[in-house]
């Protein structure tokens, strides 16, 4: 492809994603508005397993973190819902990176046994009855739907908060896209593929490697609790049987079928783990998650790479016939 | 005057010792290295040169002696810092990052040269551009020396043996060593091949002033480009010397041709 013809494509997505919400019913925003936030954990831990290849069955604790910081700071100390989204990032990236200096001494299937931990328990730590009047126990916390911003309605643009909570995410999400295809392109981003490919050659060129998997660790979780307050906010109610370690499997479910170690790969990944599911229902009422397992094998079968990769090979091929 | 500073060794390995369990590896190896020098280190396979290696990569912690480079010792030294000292090294089995390309790969080579971290990356500073720029420059320069040009773009494990071994030495060369250790560079390369790599190693020499330190099977190519030869043999120190003195020396021709009983 020219670059004129992907400066084209881009452009063309940017309008779709900006009309999306006038063209589709509130119900559909709201779901597109979860791709969005899916997408953003996907990423996240996309930079831990896909880049820095560490295993994470557990990002969806990471994920209750952020929704729980939020769902706190709005409903006991009345903050704005906008300010609670970098400070859930804020806690979970301190969360992560301190979960991550003792992961350091782990590898491969005993880091992803200490991750499932994590995930596991998330869920009874926040039924703690001493945390009881934080977390509101196993009622879960309800928070108040944000209404679209005063300053749009007086520049005459009408939206409803649906349409709002979807730009508002979409906002955040280019943001983190943004910032992390900067972190994966230059010195950090080498770093990481490095220590996963060939970590003591990487440390023979200087990198340091117990910092960079225990900041990857830090950043990845980061960006999952964004999304987790992103999604408490979207979705208007955290409660601890929301984040099992089903989340946590389906996170993963989501960056291999979306695509390892590839940032447009957690978009893709996004949209199969908000939709797929709901396909699979339409097909079997009786035995959706059978039905998503097909799925599944089907993708996994026919593209090995991930949607991602197979995007990439089909563009490959696009080009080179174009060029004849 | 000009005798004091050919004396000041570049590195100084000082009764190394080093034990695997019971199984002694080196044993009160001592040797230096002048600057400006290409040194070969040879023995048979089990003699304990890529033992040696991993001490002065930090790889393996030494259990005695000492190794001194520059005025440093590198005993306290974690591994990550060694490169940042000036010390750069290939390996004896390859260890390219395979799913990048060979651009990438040397451009991992300066990762201890530069110095922007995880913030100053996700904003993408303006000294990051800087950085990144000098960076490709550096590697892409270091590509065209090595003959790599025609595949800086290809994924480096989809690369015959001989080119991945020019792209480790590309990659060693991109963090601006002072000494470069090469691990058994003509391994696995073709006569022609090994031709040009005894041209190139002291290219490296003498067009970018880098010191050599060199473990070879390849007994011509070490005979012909090393100023110094250390010869080692169940990890002690039997020979050194210029290069016919020790293919002279008795405990050499021993230790290649084995004793008669």
């Amino acid at each position: 492809m020219t670059r004129r013809a992907s400066i084209g494509v881009a452009v063309l997505l940017v309008i779709a994603c900006l009309l999306l919400p006038f063209v589709v019913s509130n119900y559909r925003t709201f779901q597109f508005t979860l791709v969005l936030v899916y997408a953003i954990a996907l990423l996240g831990l996309n930079i831990l397993t896909g880049y820095n290849g560490q295993i994470s069955l557990g990002h969806g604790a990471f994920y209750a973190i952020g929704a729980y910081t939020a769902a706190v700071l709005m409903d006991r100390l009345g903050a704005p819902y906008w300010a609670t989204v970098p400070a859930a990032g804020a806690v979970c990236l301190v969360a992560g990176f301190l979960f991550g200096l003792p992961a350091l001494r782990l590898e491969g299937l005993y880091l992803a046994l200490a991750t499932f931990a994590l995930g596991v328990s998330m869920p009874q730590l926040l039924k703690y009855h001493h945390l009881e009047k934080w977390t509101g126990g196993v009622q879960g916390i309800v928070i108040a739907k944000p209404e679209p911003p005063a300053f749009l309605h007086e520049a005459g643009l009408r939206m409803n908060s649906d349409q709002w909570l979807y730009f508002f995410a979409l906002t955040v999400a280019a943001v983190m896209f943004v910032l992390g295809w900067n972190l994966l392109r230059g010195r950090v981003g080498r770093a990481l593929i490095a220590i996963r490919d060939q970590h003591i050659a990487a440390e023979a060129m200087g990198i340091n490697s117990a910092l960079y998997k225990s900041l990857a660790f830090g950043v990845s979780a980061m960006y999952t609790g964004v999304a987790g307050a992103l999604g408490a906010i979207a979705v208007q109610y955290v409660a601890p049987d929301s984040f099992t370690i089903f989340l946590s499997l389906v996170f993963l479910v989501g960056i291999v079928v979306g695509g390892l170690a590839s940032i447009s790969g957690a978009l893709y990944g996004a949209l199969f783990i908000q939709f797929v599911p709901n396909v699979a229902d339409e097909i079997s009422k009786a035995a959706p998650w059978a039905i998503f397992g097909l799925f599944l094998i089907g993708f996994v079968y026919l593209m090995p790479t991930g949607v991602a990769g197979a995007v990439r090979m089909l563009l490959v091929r696009f080009t080179r016939k174009g060029a004849k | 005057m000009a005798e004091s500073t050919a004396a000041r060794a570049l590195l100084r390995v000082h009764n190394v010792g080093v034990r695997f369990g019971g199984i002694v590896a080196l044993d009160d190896v001592s040797f230096d290295v002048a600057p400006n020098c290409i040194v070969g280190l040879i023995g048979p396979n089990g003699a304990g040169k890529t033992t040696l290696f991993n001490c002065l990569s930090r790889l393996y912690q030494c259990d005695c002696g000492d190794i001194v480079f520059g005025e440093r010792s590198l005993l306290r030294v974690p591994r990550h810092r060694i490169a940042a000292l000036g010390i750069g090294r290939t390996f004896q089995n390859l260890a390219l990052f395979g799913t990048m390309t060979v651009l990438d790969n040397v451009m991992i080579g300066h990762h201890s040269r530069m110095r922007s971290g995880f913030l100053s990356n996700a904003l993408r500073l303006p000294s990051v551009g800087r950085d990144e720029s000098a960076a490709t420059g550096k590697a892409e320069a270091l590509i065209e020396f090595l003959g790599l040009k025609a595949v800086a773009g290809r994924r480096v494990s989809d690369l015959p043996i001989g080119t991945q071994k020019r792209v480790e030495l590309a990659r060693a060369l991109a963090s601006d060593p002072t000494l470069l250790l090469l691990d058994e560079p003509a391994s696995g390369l073709n006569h022609e091949e090994v031709g040009i790599l005894g041209a190139v190693i002291r290219e490296i020499r003498d067009r970018l002033g880098v010191t050599i330190l060199l473990v070879e099977h390849h007994m011509n190519l070490v005979m012909s480009i090393s100023d110094l030869v250390v010869a080692l043999d169940f990890g002690r120190k039997i020979a050194q010397g210029t290069p016919d003195e020790v293919r002279a020396h008795p405990e050499v021709v021993q230790a290649y041709l084995g004793s008669a009983c």
